[in-house]
Order: C-alpha cells, then sequence, then structure tokens
C-alpha cells in the first residue's frame, strides 16, 4: 500500500496512474520506495488544493503528531444499509414474501398502476403496501381504500427509502407470508438506484408522456431494473412517444431486461405483468 | 441529494472504528468513489461537512480517489475504461457493451490521532 496516494501498488512497481476527483489522470511509479507525486485533495468546503509530497511523506506526518496513524478500513460506505437489506431480504424469505421495489419518477402512475395490481391480487394471497413520499399519507390513503394494509413512510426531507425505514415500516404492518409486500419508493429517478432494501425484485416505471429518452439521462436507475414496466400506454395515439426507441435506449443501460407495456387505467397489457410477477416468484396462491 | 445520507454511512462507519480502534479525532478520510458509482463529490464533501458536527469526524478533510468505471463490449469482447454508463466499444463502436465495475464507494483509509 502506498502511503502518499493511497493506491495499492506499493508491491507492484512500475508507472500507473490514478485518476482524481476532477477527472484529472496522475501518472506516476513506486519504485522500492514511495516516490513524489502531485495529487489534488478535495477540501470540507469543496475547493481543490494540488500538492506533491516528497518520498516516504505521507498525510498524517505533516502534522508532525506522533499519535497519528492510517487505520486500513476497506470498507462499503453503504454497509450499514446493505447489512439491514440482507436482514431485511432474510425475513422476507422465512415469511416468503415476495417483495417488489416500484421505482420511478414523480407522475408515471405508480400508484394508480399499485391499485389496479392490488386489486387484481386480491383475494388470492396476502397483500401488503409500504408507500414512500416525502410528506402526506395520500398514497396510503388510496392503497388502504382497495382493502390492503398500507403504511405510510415519510422521509421528510429524504429523496429516498432505506432499508431502516423499511425495517420500521415492517413493525407497522403485518408480514404478509407466502403474499407479496410492494414497496412504492419515493418519486425519484436518481437516488433510490443506490439503495439496497432486501427486495426480490426492482421494477423501473415510466410513463410515455416523460420522454423516450430517460434511460439515457437516467441511466443509474435503468441499471438495476429487473423488468421496465412503459406506463400510460393509452395515451399513444396522442403522443410522439417512440415505444421502439425507448427500447433500445433501455437495451443499452440494461442488456437483456423485459420492457412490459401497461395501461394502469384502461388496463392493457395487465395480463403479462401479473404473468411476471408469477414467473419471478410470487408464491403458489 | 442521497450524498447527505451517505455522508452519514460514513460517519457512522468511522464512528464505528473509533470504538474499536480507539481513535478520538479522525483528520482525513479516505474515500475510493468508481467513475460509475451514484456521487457527486462536491454534494458528498458537503453533506460529510454537516454530517461531522459533533462526532468524531468533526473538521476531517475528505479525500476523494477515483477509480474509472469498466465495461466489457459484447459485440468484440475487449474490455475497456469508461466514464460513462453509455459507453460505446473504442474499438468496434458496438453500443451493446455491459459495465462491469467503477461502482465503488468505500472508506479505504482514515488517519486518525
Amino acid at each position: 500500500m502506498c502511503g502518499v496516494c493511497g493506491c495499492g501498488n506499493a508491491e507492484a512497481p512500475g508507472e500507473h496512474e490514478h485518476v482524481l476527483a476532477d477527472g484529472t489522470v496522475v501518472k506516476h511509479a513506486h519504485d522500492s520506495v514511495e516516490q513524489p507525486h502531485e495529487h489534488v485533495h478535495v477540501m470540507a468546503d469543496g475547493s481543490r488544493v494540488t500538492h506533491a509530497h516528497g518520498p516516504s511523506e505521507a498525510h498524517g506526518r505533516d502534522e508532525g503528531s506522533a499519535r497519528a496513524r492510517r487505520i486500513k478500513v476497506e470498507q462499503d460506505i453503504l454497509s450499514k444499509n446493505d447489512g439491514q437489506a440482507r436482514i431485511n431480504r432474510a425475513r422476507f424469505e422465512k415469511h416468503d414474501a415476495f417483495v417488489v421495489n416500484l421505482m420511478s419518477s414523480p407522475g408515471s402512475g405508480k400508484t394508480t398502476l399499485l391499485v389496479k395490481t392490488l386489486e387484481a391480487l386480491k383475494g388470492e394471497r396476502p397483500l401488503a403496501v409500504i408507500e414512500g413520499d416525502q410528506e402526506t399519507t395520500l398514497d396510503a390513503d388510496r392503497i388502504r381504500a382497495t382493502g390492503v394494509q398500507a403504511f405510510q413512510v415519510n422521509t421528510g426531507k429524504g429523496c429516498h427509502l432505506d432499508a431502516t425505514m423499511v425495517d420500521r415500516a415492517l413493525e407497522r404492518l403485518p408480514m404478509p407470508d407466502r403474499g407479496v409486500l410492494f414497496i412504492e419508493n419515493v418519486g425519484n429517478l436518481v437516488c433510490p438506484a443506490g439503495f439496497d432494501l432486501g427486495e426480490s425484485k426492482k421494477v423501473v416505471v415510466i410513463s410515455v408522456t416523460e420522454g423516450e429518452d430517460k434511460p439515457l439521462k437516467y441511466p443509474d436507475m435503468f441499471a438495476v431494473a429487473d423488468l421496465v414496466l412503459v406506463n400510460k400506454i393509452d395515451l399513444l395515439p396522442h403522443l410522439d412517444f417512440d415505444v421502439a426507441k425507448l427500447e433500445g435506449f433501455v437495451a443499452r443501460v440494461r442488456p437483456g431486461v423485459r420492457v412490459l407495456k401497461v395501461s394502469a387505467r384502461s388496463g392493457e397489457g395487465f395480463g403479462a405483468w401479473l404473468e411476471w410477477l408469477k414467473a419471478k416468484g410470487l408464491p403458489a396462491a | 441529494m442521497h450524498e447527505v445520507a451517505l455522508a452519514q454511512g460514513i460517519i457512522d462507519l468511522v464512528a464505528d472504528r473509533s470504538k474499536v480502534d480507539g481513535f478520538t479525532k479522525v483528520s482525513t478520510v479516505h474515500l475510493v468513489i468508481g467513475a460509475l458509482s451514484t456521487v457527486m463529490p462536491e454534494a458528498l464533501v458537503f453533506g460529510f461537512e454537516a454530517a461531522a458536527l459533533g462526532t468524531v469526524a468533526e473538521g476531517a478533510k475528505l479525500e476523494i480517489h477515483e477509480v474509472e468505471g469498466e465495461a466489457y463490449c459484447t459485440d468484440c469482447e475487449r474490455r475497456f475504461s469508461t466514464r460513462s454508463r453509455l459507453a460505446v466499444c473504442p474499438a468496434c463502436q458496438g453500443a451493446r457493451c455491459m459495465v462491469t465495475g467503477g461502482d465503488e464507494l468505500r472508506v479505504s483509509e482514515l488517519e486518525v490521532e
């Protein structure tokens, strides 16, 4: 481990490169001793400082503190969330519950789609819903109107659900044994992509009023999708939306992922969506 | 701004390590962030500064080591580095490329007292 740049190439000397936070590339080599090289620090105020150290002179020694030391950590920043997600997943599996994390931008029709899906599955098997929104219980109220139990998580300033929020919601919501738990994430095509909730599958919804280029503009979200649902297809006759183009863009970001066209309003395409749920592990009724 | 949540993740991780490794102050937190991770470094630095207040990491510097993304071209079977999830193969210009790395998001080292 190089004490100067933090890279692991001290054992393998020779020239190599680092890409710094601002995109610049620094090439340098470690021979038997650490070589000086110029590098960049991002300071707490966001400003960048570029400087160099002499051989074997690393940070921490700059301050001359005898107690200063370096600790190797190599731990994922999301490890706490991922740990809780593993617990959630283990609980879901124990109860044989199939869990779908629904994600999309605001206004794609997730809640309407969910209401329609619950109506189709109701009576067949236990169902439950966790609703995520910054504020209000409007969505949970809409779900409860179908007779299905729902718990509303208000994230306040938060832009996504995390595994701990789901864990807390489960304290207030009976686990749907041998059934389905739908988690409607906060409407946001960016942040929810990075947080594992312990779900069985991630379903990304995009409506035809949003434009075909969304997968290219928000690739992180589409890159994690297990299924893409194209909603509001009843509106296609009134729009210039090109479904084939959207499918091509989805394939670029997530090759091989299934794309299904539905209308939560008319029910068109719902057969294929319900079939997908059953094929992917929805427990037999 | 999910970077605020990620910053909190760093603080929690540092707090846990402070108990294990017995330190009371952190001067620098070294992060490895992949070019294809969902993180904007500036937003993370901003979130970290706020989340660190009143913790062992208060006033600590974040040093971000960015690593390139990696992709694999399913047409010509080459591997290449990329900074985009929409990578096009530099060899055959094929667009059917799979991202195979570059979403790292980890604390690599701490400089502590």
